[in-house]
């Protein structure tokens, strides 16, 4: 059992949860994540950890509703409990002095990207960030964001804050300006990363990408979570979550991401209909 | 044999080997509950008393923890069924789930002198109906144990190799923590082998057991990750058993393979057993409910998911076995049951391609037929591809249940541990040593893929050689 610390919403549909479980507090690295169950009859989802206070043994989860076990999770308040935690899982990030490092986020992969940030300019990188939104009431992490980066560039689609377009189409002003870039880590939704990587991918800079299949242990037992990097089939619980994004084939990560969109939509609307809203 | 013995012999054969009443085929396809109901008291009485008590029991040879077969079925002949689970928990501390998945007619049963010429003893049945006649009744006894001695034993995995050493080991007054990398305890029993075969209940309650004697499990985790090996020393563990199974899938490399609809025999499984999804949507976790699910292999993983896919609703459910069903692996009774239930079985045949629709979901596939050829290494006849023998079949489900693989996370993150070129633990002899002072390991991580009772075995040998370990120091 893990008790929830605090909850904070952080845009519409984007909740930050801050959850007691020190023995993973004390392990995570950045780029790992956990798994969790809220209770008996739930499902195991894949959170990315974002952050960890080991003094106070709690780490830091934040998510986005997009069907029943985060609606769920989403209505549970600071003191309830959350039957299973299972963490830390993956492989954490890299982390070098890589020199310029460009951190892009969209959505709420910038909180995924964040704690990546922070370990970066710990080791003595110049990190540049990109992140951004839909719209600005979508966006997330700004501030904290702001911090981890020695510059921060944010986009909104609608150009309602910041730059107005896409983070891929500030990434290719850095680019034609002449940046000298060493390492980009992108991460956001699929489409997201993939533009990330086409912009790269001709100019041969390393691009480092976070993958988001369904998984169910994620411990490497089950094979749920196979993505195909290079041509060569991986598990992105334990060979991943982070690979080289110019080798990904993200058709494929896209159509595993909707094998149960039948199911997944009957679970909201029971759920809708037994929780209103 | 001894003209008594004989004698004895001649007479029990007269009464034939007693059945289990079971869920006929059409009723059991629609629903998950256990397929035989298990013996009643009178059925269990008439049954052990045609075991003729042979002075040298050879049943028990064929016992990997050496039951006291005959001990036990005369206590079920003379109605004392509580002591007859007693008897068997002095060696087996599984009994209920032995008596339900240990492959009788290659052990026990096999020995069994009435074999010979009629019938075996049905141990399997009765030691299942002790066990379960002991659970039912509530008189789950705590056995004593010697006193603490201070020192603490970490067990990697709560599959039956890990509970057994764990029980063991509390009960010779060690401290035994188990650390379990899923949310439940139990390894394949709660996530591979499904309720229908042996329902979860069972599995429970002996987990249940093995707490009350005193052992700690921890679940949700995962060594190597949340702590090393090398960790589990320091926090002031004076030894470490290694049973952490063998649970990695292994896919075939065939192109298409990662198409939407394909599982791993263990995810497949896994949702349905563990995640409970065969009641989606009252559990939350999905699973594709095919209407022609076919299932590569011919072990029992393959039979298990197989009847899994009929009782999610396939219309047509599918063997793909490349040999026939002489070579199979799976026990006969399995595949038997398979049959009974509406299983086609496509033998001597093998995918080459799966093919997508438009959104990547599978929906054919590519078949090969086979035809047996030399022996291979195992001593099974080859199975050779028949050149222009390409067909096609439709199906929207595919299971691969090909074997398993060892998980390299411990070896990855323990230095000085010894695999071979498997991917399996080397143990020094059958204590379990492991190349690292302290580490014992068992089961399916250092055999393969095998059996539960050998994992158990395992488990009780490493048991006696920690003790020995732990106790001249
Ligand atoms: C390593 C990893 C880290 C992640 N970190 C974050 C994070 O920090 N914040 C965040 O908001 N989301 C994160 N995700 C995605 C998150 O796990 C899914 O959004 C969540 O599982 C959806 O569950 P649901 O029941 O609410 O929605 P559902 O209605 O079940 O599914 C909505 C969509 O989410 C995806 N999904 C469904 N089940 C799973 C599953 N078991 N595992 C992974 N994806 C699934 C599918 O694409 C599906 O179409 C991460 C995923 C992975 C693999
Ligand atoms: C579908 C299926 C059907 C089967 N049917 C039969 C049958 O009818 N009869 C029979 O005798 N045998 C059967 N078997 C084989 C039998 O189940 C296994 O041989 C037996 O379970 C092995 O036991 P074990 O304790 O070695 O490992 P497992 O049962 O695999 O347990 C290992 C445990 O360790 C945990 N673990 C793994 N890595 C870590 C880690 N790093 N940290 C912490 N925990 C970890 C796992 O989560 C798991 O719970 C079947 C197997 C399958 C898959
Ligand atoms: S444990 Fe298995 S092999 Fe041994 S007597 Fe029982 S059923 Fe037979
Ligand atoms: S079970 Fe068979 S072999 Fe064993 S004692 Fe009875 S008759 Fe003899
Ligand atoms: S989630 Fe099961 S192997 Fe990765």
């Amino acid at each position: 059992m893990n008790r929830i610390v605090e909850k904070t919403d952080l845009s519409e549909n984007v909740v930050k949860m801050v959850i007691e479980a020190a023995a993973v507090a004390e392990k995570r690295r950045a780029g790992q994540f956990i798994v969790l169950r809220i209770d008996e009859k739930g499902e195991r989802i894949p959170l990315t950890i974002v952050d960890s206070d080991k003094k106070k043994g709690t780490i830091t989860i934040i998510f986005q509703v997009v069907g029943k076990t985060t609606a769920a999770l989403a209505a549970l308040r600071a003191g309830d409990c959350i039957t299973d935690i299972q963490g830390p899982l993956g492989n954490p990030t890299e982390i070098e002095n890589f020199g310029h490092v460009l951190c892009v986020g969209g959505g709420v992969g910038v909180g995924v990207i964040y704690p990546i940030a922070v370990a970066l300019k710990e080791a003595g990188n110049r990190v540049t960030s990109i992140i951004g939104a839909r719209t600005k009431d979508l966006l997330i992490l700004e501030e904290e964001m702001k911090d981890a980066s020695h510059k921060l560039v944010v986009a909104t689609d609608d150009g309602s804050y910041g730059f107005h377009g896409f983070v891929s189409a500030v990434l290719q002003n850095l680019i034609d300006a002449k940046e000298k870039i060493d390492r980009v880590f992108a991460i956001g939704p699929v489409p997201m990363m993939r533009v990330i990587c086409n912009v790269t991918r001709p100019y041969g800079i390393k691009t480092i990408v976070s993958l988001n299949p369904i998984m169910v242990d994620a411990t490497g037992m089950c094979g749920a979570c196979r993505v195909s990097v290079g041509g060569q089939t991986k598990f992105a619980c334990v060979d991943g979550p982070e690979f080289n994004g110019h080798d990904v084939d993200f058709d494929l990560l896209m159509s595993r991401l909707r094998m149960y969109l039948c199911q997944e939509k009957e679970a909201m609307e029971r759920y809708r209909c037994e929780h209103g809203g | 044999m001894e003209a008594e013995e004989k004698k004895a012999k001649e007479k029990k054969v007269r009464v034939p080997r007693q059945k289990m009443p079971e869920q006929g085929p059409k009723v059991r396809t629609h629903n998950f509950e256990e397929v035989p109901f298990g013996y009643t008291e009178e059925t269990a009485m008439t049954e052990a008393k045609r075991c003729i008590q042979c002075k040298k029991p050879c049943c028990i040879e064929g016992c990997p923890v050496e039951v006291n077969i005959p001990a036990f079925v005369r206590l079920i002949a003379e109605g004392r069924f509580i002591e007859a689970a007693r008897t068997i928990k002095e060696t087996n501390s599984l009994p209920a789930v032995c008596g339900r998945v240990c492959p009788q007619e290659d052990q026990c049963e096999k020995f069994c002198v009435l074999g010979k010429k009629w019938e075996p003893v049905a141990i399997g049945r009765l030691e299942r109906f002790a066990a379960d006649y002991e659970r039912e009744k509530g008189e789950m006894s705590i056995p004593e144990w010697a006193a603490p001695r201070g020192k603490r034993v970490a067990v990697v995995g709560a599959g039956p190799s890990g509970l057994t050493i764990a029980g063991d080991l509390v009960k010779l007054g060690y401290e035994v923590t188990i650390f379990e990398a899923l949310h439940k305890a139990g390894g394949v029993l709660v996530y591979g082998i499904p309720e229908f075969r042996l329902p979860k209940r069972i599995v429970e309650a002996e987990v249940d057991y093995v707490k009350k004697m005193g052992v700690k499990i921890e679940t949700n985790a995962v060594i190597g990750r949340i702590k090393t090996v090398d960790e589990l020393f320091a926090d002031g563990f004076a030894a470490v058993y290694l049973g952490v199974g063998a649970g990695a899938p292994v896919f075939m490399n065939v192109p298409g393979e990662n198409l939407s609809g394909i599982y791993s025999a263990n995810e497949y499984l896994t949702r349905s057993n563990l995640m409970k999804a065969y009641l989606f949507p009252e559990y939350d976790t999905p699973i594709v409910r095919g209407k022609n699910c076919a299932v590569i292999g011919g072990g029992n993983v393959a039979m298990d998911s197989v009847r899994t896919a009929l009782r999610l609703g396939a219309e047509n459910a599918y063997i793909i076995y490349r040999r026939t069903e002489v070579e199979m692996p799976a026990r006969i009774e399995e595949a038997h049951h398979a049959k009974e239930e509406g299983v086609q079985f496509k033998l001597l045949t093998n995918p080459v391609e799966y093919i997508g629709d438009e959104n990547g979901w599978v929906k054919g596939m590519r078949c090969q037929r086979m035809e047996l050829g030399e022996p291979d290494e195992s001593g099974r006849r080859r199975p050779v591809p028949l050149q222009g023998s390409e067909y096609v079949i439709d199906v929207d489900t595919v299971v691969v249940a090909v074997g398993t693989m060892a998980n390299p996370i411990i070896p990855a993150t323990t230095p000085g541990l010894e695999i071979n070129r498997r991917g399996y633990l080397i143990t020094k002899d059958e204590t379990g040593k492991t190349s690292r002072e302290g580490v014992y390991a068992g089961g399916d991580i250092v055999t393969g893929s095998a059996t539960v009772i050998l994992a158990m075995g395992a488990g009780k040998k490493a048991a006696r050689a920690i003790h020995a370990y732990l106790s001249s120091g």
